[in-house]
C-alpha cells in the first residue's frame, strides 16, 4: 500500500515536469523568434498572407491565451500538419515509431548482452590484459561521436567488404504487417529470407547506437561488481565454501546490478529518444530521420512536435525507472 | 597558485590523466598556432578545383576535400571554432548554472524549489533533442550554436553546486560563519563557493567533451555555423557524397572529434580522483 502511494506520488509528479516541457518548447517555438508566424509560412508567403496566418493560428492573442490551447490541443494529441508530408504530425510519429522502437530494443538488447558479462569480467579480473582492453572501449564509447562511427562503419562493412547493405530497412517488400516490427512479422510468417534481410539492414544502425550505451553498461556493472566484492555478504559465502560461479553470477550480480538496471533504463530512453543522428545517417525509416528530413526542409510544426514526443519519451521512461527502483531496491522504500 | 601546480603535479603522474592533458594541450596548440602549422592556411576561404579530393601524401598529408582544400590545414583553424564553441557554452552554463544551484541550496522556500523544478524540466528532456529545437528556431550561425548549447547545458552546473552546497549547511564552518554574522552573499561567495570547486571543476571539464560532442552532432545536421566554415561536423556532413572514395576527407575530422572529446573525459576522471580524496579512496579500495 505504502508503495502504491509512493508509485501514486512519483506519477504526480510527472505532470508539472510535462507542463514544464510544454512550457519551454512553447516558449522557443512562440516567444524566442522574432515573427513565429513568419517561420511557418515559409519564406515565400506575403505580408499578407503571414497575417491571414497570424489569425488563423490565433498568433494575434496575449500569449497566456496562446499557451493554454497550445497545452490542450497537445494533450488531445493534436500537434498540428507538417508542411511537407501534409499530414498531421502524430500520424507521421505514429508510423515512424515501429522503425525507431525496433531499433532500439535490437541496440539495447545487445549492449545488455554483451555489456554486462564483460562488466563482469572486467572486474573479476581487474587490471587483467582484458580490463584495460575493455577501459580503452569504455574511454572511447564516450568519446566518439555516432554519427562520425556510423560512417566509418558503412564505409567498411557496406561499401568496401559488402557484408551489410548501406542503408534503410528492408529492400523490397516488408513481411505482412501484423506488429509493424520487420523482425517479429518476419518470424510469425516463417518468412526467413526477409528475417535475414531485417538482420542484416539492423546490424550497422544498431552497432553504432549500442556502442555508447554498451561502454556505459561495462563501466556501471564493472564499478558495481567490485563494490560488492568486498561486501561482508560474499566474504561469508566464501568461507561457507559456496562454488566460485554461484557466487558471482547469482548472489554477487543481483546486488552489484541495482545502478547497471538504473543506467538501462536510462540509456534506453536516450536512445529512444535521442538516436537521431544515428537514424539520419542509416536512413533508417524512424522518427529521427523523421526530425532531421524535417530540420532539412525547415518544416518547423514537425520539428516542435518530434521534441515534445521526444521529451515526453524521456519523462515517462525516467518515470518508470524511477517506480522500478522503488520496487525493487528494498532501500528506497519509505521506512515506517 | 601551488594548490594549482599541486593538482597538476598529481595529474601528471596519472597515465590516463596526463594523456587527456596533452591531448587538449595539442588542441590548443593547434588552435592557436593554426596560421603557423598549417601548410595551406588560405585554403580554409580559397578554391582550387584543380586539386579536388586529392589522397593524403605530398603537399596535402591528409589529403585535400571537394573544394580542393587541404583537409589539414581546415581541421587546424576547426579546432579554434571547437575550442571557442566549448569554452563560451560552458562559461556560459557555469555563469548561470553556478548562481541558481548557490541560491537555491542556500535558501529553503519556494524560490529554491522553483529554480530545481525549472532545472529538473530542463534536464527532463535529452540535451541533444533540445539544442536542435533551439538551435532550428534561432537558425544557423556560431553564435546561435553557442546559444543552444548553453541553455540546455546550465542546469547540470545548478545541480551540482545544488547537492553540493545543501550537504555543505550541515558543516560546522557554514553554520558558525553564520553565527558569526556573515551575510548570506558573503557567506556562499567566500566560504561555500571554494569550498565546492572541485565537483563544478569536474563537471566542467566533462561538459567541454559533451558539448564539443554534441556542437559536432548539430553542425552535422546542417544546424551549425554555415560553410565555409571549416567547423569539423559539417566537414564530416559534407564529404559524405564522396564515400568510399575520399575516405580521408571522412576520417580526418572525426578523429579529431574524438581526440578532443576524449582529452576533456580522461582530464575529468583524473580530475575527480585528485580532486576528491574521498571518492580515490573509495576507489582504492575497490
Amino acid at each position: 500500500m505504502r508503495l502504491l502511494a509512493l508509485a501514486l506520488h512519483r506519477l504526480l509528479w510527472f505532470v508539472p515536469t510535462l507542463l514544464g516541457l510544454l512550457v519551454v518548447t512553447f516558449v522557443i517555438s512562440r516567444v524566442i523568434p522574432a515573427d513565429p508566424v513568419a517561420l511557418v509560412a515559409g519564406e515565400t508567403a506575403t505580408p499578407a498572407q503571414v497575417e491571414e496566418l497570424r489569425r488563423q493560428l490565433g498568433y494575434d492573442r496575449a500569449l497566456p491565451v496562446q499557451f493554454g490551447e497550445y497545452a490542450w490541443r497537445l494533450v488531445r494529441g493534436d500537434m498540428g500538419t507538417s508542411i511537407f508530408t501534409r499530414r498531421p504530425i502524430v500520424e507521421d510519429l505514429a508510423h515512424r515509431l515501429p522503425a525507431t522502437i525496433e531499433l532500439t530494443v535490437v541496440a539495447m538488447v545487445v549492449s545488455v548482452l554483451v555489456g554486462i558479462p564483460l562488466g563482469v569480467f572486467s572486474a573479476l579480473w581487474r587490471n587483467s590484459v582484458l580490463d584495460h582492453a575493455l577501459r580503452v572501449v569504455t574511454v572511447s564509447g564516450l568519446a566518439i561521436a555516432s554519427f562520425w562511427l556510423g560512417i566509418m562503419l558503412q564505409l567498411l562493412f557496406a561499401m568496401r567488404l559488402g557484408w551489410t547493405p548501406l542503408n534503410g530497412r528492408l529492400q523490397g517488400f516488408p513481411p505482412s504487417p501484423i506488429t509493424g516490427f520487420y523482425l517479429v512479422d518476419a518470424a510469425l510468417t516463417a518468412d526467413w529470407r526477409t528475417l535475414g534481410a531485417a538482420l542484416t539492414h539492423l546490424a550497422l544502425p544498431a552497432a553504432t547506437l549500442a556502442f555508447p550505451a554498451l561502454a556505459t553498461l561495462v563501466r556501471f556493472t564493472r564499478a558495481g561488481v567490485l563494490d560488492v566484492m568486498q561486501s561482508n555478504f560474499v566474504l561469508y559465502q566464501r568461507a561457507m565454501g559456496l562454488p566460485r560461479t554461484l557466487i558471482v553470477w547469482k548472489y554477487m550480480l543481483r546486488s552489484a546490478l541495482t545502478s547497471t538496471v538504473t543506467q538501462i533504463g536510462l540509456l534506453f530512453g536516450i536512445l529512444l529518444a535521442g538516436a537521431v543522428v544515428t537514424e539520419a545517417v542509416f536512413d533508417w525509416p524512424g522518427i529521427g530521420t523523421y526530425a532531421v528530413n524535417s530540420i532539412l526542409r525547415s518544416d518547423y510544426n514537425a520539428v516542435m512536435g518530434f521534441t515534445v514526443w521526444a521529451g515526453a519519451v524521456f519523462i515517462v521512461v525516467n518515470l518508470l525507472v524511477d517506480v522500478a527502483q522503488t520496487l525493487v531496491d528494498p532501500r528506497e522504500r519509505p521506512s515506517n | 597558485m601551488s594548490a594549482a601546480w599541486f593538482v597538476v603535479r598529481r595529474l601528471t603522474r596519472d597515465r590516463s590523466a596526463l594523456l587527456g592533458l596533452l591531448l587538449i594541450a595539442a588542441l590548443v596548440l593547434a588552435a592557436l598556432l593554426a596560421p603557423v602549422l598549417a601548410t595551406h592556411p588560405d585554403d580554409v576561404f580559397e578554391l582550387h578545383p584543380a586539386e579536388r579530393l586529392r589522397p593524403p601524401g605530398g603537399p596535402h598529408w591528409l589529403g585535400t576535400d571537394r573544394m580542393g582544400a587541404d583537409v589539414y590545414s581546415r581541421l587546424l583553424f576547426g579546432a579554434r571554432i571547437t575550442i571557442l564553441i566549448g569554452v563560451i557554452a560552458v562559461g556560459a552554463s557555469l555563469l548561470v548554472g553556478v548562481p541558481i544551484g548557490l541560491v537555491a541550496g542556500y535558501h529553503h522556500g519556494w524560490l529554491s524549489d522553483a529554480l530545481m523544478r525549472v532545472s529538473d524540466v530542463f534536464l527532463a528532456v535529452p540535451q541533444v533533442v533540445l539544442a536542435i529545437a533551439i538551435a532550428q528556431t534561432l537558425g544557423p550561425s556560431l553564435p546561435n550554436v553557442i546559444l543552444a548549447l548553453s541553455a540546455t547545458y546550465w542546469p547540470w552546473f545548478a545541480r551540482v553546486v545544488y547537492a553540493e552546497t545543501r550537504s555543505l549547511q550541515k558543516e560546522v564552518f557554514v553554520e558558525s560563519t553564520a553565527a558569526l554574522g556573515a551575510s548570506p552573499w558573503r557567506l556562499t561567495v567566500l566560504h561555500v563557493l571554494p569550498n565546492i570547486a572541485s565537483p563544478i571543476i569536474v563537471r566542467a571539464s566533462i561538459g567541454m567533451g559533451f558539448t564539443i560532442l554534441t556542437a559536432a552532432a548539430l553542425g552535422f545536421l546542417g544546424l551549425g555555423p554555415p560553410p565555409p566554415t571549416p567547423e569539423w561536423g559539417r566537414t564530416i556532413a559534407e564529404s559524405r557524397e564522396f564515400l568510399p572514395d575520399a575516405w580521408w576527407y571522412a576520417a580526418a575530422p572525426g578523429v579529431a572529434i574524438f581526440l578532443t572529446v576524449m582529452g576533456f573525459n580522461l582530464l575529468g576522471d583524473g580530475l575527480r580522483d585528485v580532486l576528491d580524496p574521498r571518492l580515490r579512496r573509495g576507489r582504492g579500495a575497490r
